[in-house]
């Protein structure tokens, strides 16, 4: 029994392993293949074709509803992460008090409350607001996204705060640094890689989130997942698939993109 | 002596868990001058870094004053002093050159360029890092990590340099090489040097002066030979060197003299620690090397117990007849033994200026 214990060696771990990255790439694979399907049934293969992306390109509903989740994904990302890298900042660089990981909870609340709770709760608040202000634009949107963005904006920075060494903002302020400058010229460019994984998870969050936005959008403001949603309901054709396909190589880039940035930062 | 930084009646208490608390500096007092190369020498936990901590503003005083030429600045933030501190992790920001590093100070003091520039290349020279200028931190040797750290503390020409051990991290000739280096630097610059560190060696070869300190107190300030030849406690004999406590009766014969009557019946003459208390039975401490093996009768008598060989020196502790143990330290020569051997029957000279009367 003195054996080393390895659970890559245990019987049908491998076949386990396989079988979860079958389950999880093989739709996926299959989902973007189809997507140059020259036909107009999604099942029934009859050549390759890039119909369906001129298709989409040509749909204005698709370009129109695709502006309209990025301009909300930027937003509510950025408002996410500042507002995550004030909480960080304020959670990490303090002495430890009773209330603290309640804090921590009340920050991370969007990653445990049920979406569906959120969703209709930003709608009877967001209702009331549209009748005493008469606004009814894309600032409500805007405004749930940040909300449950900002735990995904806040794990990545405060873990890159954890692991700051702490000497170098007392190095700063022993070098005549305020506690702003400190800020400006050792903890921000240090920060800065957790920064942008905030941001660009944020962003990721953002844009694929149907729950909250098809509950409080107004009339014609689908972003592209909810468009999606109501394109399905009808006639579905290999369009959702050719869409889809470019959202998954822009989500590739953007990951791949950070990761590349991260890496020559540190 | 001009005072540089004066601590007084300084006491810093940390809460803990429970209801008592720390005292990890318990009603200090010192005084440090200016130009001086002054140490803080004692055991992790003494609270030397603590008195740093206070003197460079990382932490604040529960009680007492920290004056630095005469104004009190123990209220004031760090970025207010004019004290930079070498980290003993150098803390050097890594996101940043050499030469950024260097001039962080004086940037952050809102100079303009052109000083920074040419205060960057004076201290490039000053540490001879100057092929270095444009590197990362993290490109550099611990060495010239170290040399970085002493020169972006340099470069704003602080009033004082706090430096928290800042060689415990180099290699063993490193750190012999940058012991010289910071005296030439000291010497250089005519910056007050305040120097944290737990080895003892390092204290004596490189400091004026030294504070030895425990458990949140000094316990004696003076010169590496003060503190070396006339410990004034028992903890400072015996954590500086190696030493021999023998307890013998005590009657005074003069100003800081006193005639010293062994166990063995012999008497010798002693200096007295400063605050001795006249007390008939004292502790008396003699260095290894200040007492000479006999074949006669010496002070004291005994038996030889060990022969350790070191190279340069033999010791030979002996047992002596009163109960107690005793080490003599014999320099060596080529070609002949130390002439004694383990059982022999010894004697003990201890000489006229050998012996120190401790307070405590």
């Amino acid at each position: 029994m003195a054996e080393h214990f390895d659970v890559r060696r245990q019987t049908g771990f491998a076949t386990v392993a396989m079988l979860c990255f079958l389950l999880l790439y093989l739709p996926i694979g299959t989902l973007v293949v189809y997507a140059f399907n020259d036909n107009d049934s999604l099942a029934i293969w009859k050549g390759f074709s890039l119909r369906w992306f001129h298709v989409a390109w040509n749909n204005t509903l698709v370009i129109e509803s695709s502006i309209r989740s990025f301009q909300i994904a930027t937003v509510a990302a950025a408002l996410a992460a500042i507002s995550a890298t004030m909480a960080a900042i304020a959670t990490t660089r303090t002495k430890p008090y009773p209330g603290l990981t309640f804090k921590y909870a009340f920050i991370n609340q969007p990653l445990m409350v049920p979406e569906i709770v959120t969703a209709v709760a930003l709608l009877i608040v967001f209702s009331r607001i549209k009748i005493w202000t008469g606004y009814s634009g894309l600032g409500y949107l805007m405004a749930a996204h940040t909300a449950f963005c900002v735990p995904f904006a806040y794990l990545p920075i405060r873990a890159r705060l954890e692991s700051m060494d702490l000497s170098l903002e007392t190095a700063a302020s022993d070098l005549y640094a305020t506690g702003w400058q400190t800020f400006r010229y050792v903890t921000l460019p240090l920060l800065w890689p957790g920064i942008l994984a905030g941001l660009m998870l944020a962003f990721v969050v953002s844009l694929d989130d149907v729950v909250i936005t098809e509950f409080i959008k107004s009339g014609g403001q689908d972003t592209l997942p909810t468009y999606m949603l109501g394109q399905l309901r009808r006639t579905v054709t290999p369009e959702v698939n050719a869409i889809s396909t470019v959202f998954l190589a822009l989500s590739i880039g953007i990951v791949t993109a950070f990761f590349f940035i991260s890496r020559k930062r540190t | 002596m001009r005072p540089a930084i004066e601590a007084k009646g300084v006491t810093r208490i940390f809460p803990t868990a429970g209801q008592d608390v720390v005292r990890a500096l318990d009603n200090v007092s010192v005084s440090i001058g200016e130009n001086e190369f002054f140490t803080l020498l004692g055991p992790s936990g003494c609270g030397k870094t603590t008195l740093l901590r206070l003197i460079a503003g990382f932490d604040f005083p529960s009680a007492g004053e920290i004056l630095l030429h005469g104004q009190d600045i123990a209220p004031l933030p760090p970025f207010k002093r004019p004290v930079n501190t070498v980290f003993q992790s150098y803390a050097l920001f890594p996101h940043m050159t050499v030469a950024e590093n260097i001039g962080f100070g004086l940037k952050m003091l809102g100079r303009p360029k052109v000083e920074i520039e040419a205060r960057v290349d004076t201290m490039l020279k000053l540490v001879r890092m100057e092929a270095m200028r444009n590197r990362r931190t993290s490109q550099i040797s611990g060495g010239q990590q170290q040399r970085v750290a002493l020169a972006r503390a340099l470069a704003p020409q602080p009033k004082v340099l706090l430096l928290d051990e800042p060689l415990s991290a180099l290699d063993y000739k490193l750190r012999k090489e940058m012991q010289i280096e910071l005296k030439r630097l000291q010497h250089e610059t005519g910056i007050t040097f305040i120097f944290v560190t737990h080895d003892q060696e390092e204290a004596l070869t490189m400091s004026d002066r030294i504070a030895v300190m425990s458990a949140g107190k000094i316990l004696q300030v003076g010169t590496p030979r003060d503190i070396y030849d006339k410990p004034a406690e028992r903890f400072v004999a015996d954590f500086i060197g190696e030493t021999n406590f023998i307890t013998a009766a005590i009657t005074i014969t003069g100003n800081c003299k006193v005639r010293a009557t062994l166990k063995s019946g012999a008497t010798i003459d002693a200096t007295v620690a400063e605050g001795f208390q006249p007390k008939e039975n004292a502790t008396i401490v003699v260095r290894p090397e200040h007492a000479k093996l006999t074949t006669g009768k010496g002070d004291l008598s005994g038996t030889v117990e060990t022969i350790v060989y070191f190279g340069t020196d033999t010791h030979i502790r002996v047992q002596l007849n009163s109960g107690e143990a005793f080490t003599v330290r014999q320099q060596n020569t080529r070609s002949a033994g130390c002439g004694f051997q383990c059982g022999d029957k010894v004697g003990i000279s201890i000489g006229n200026d050998a012996a120190q009367v401790l307070r405590d």
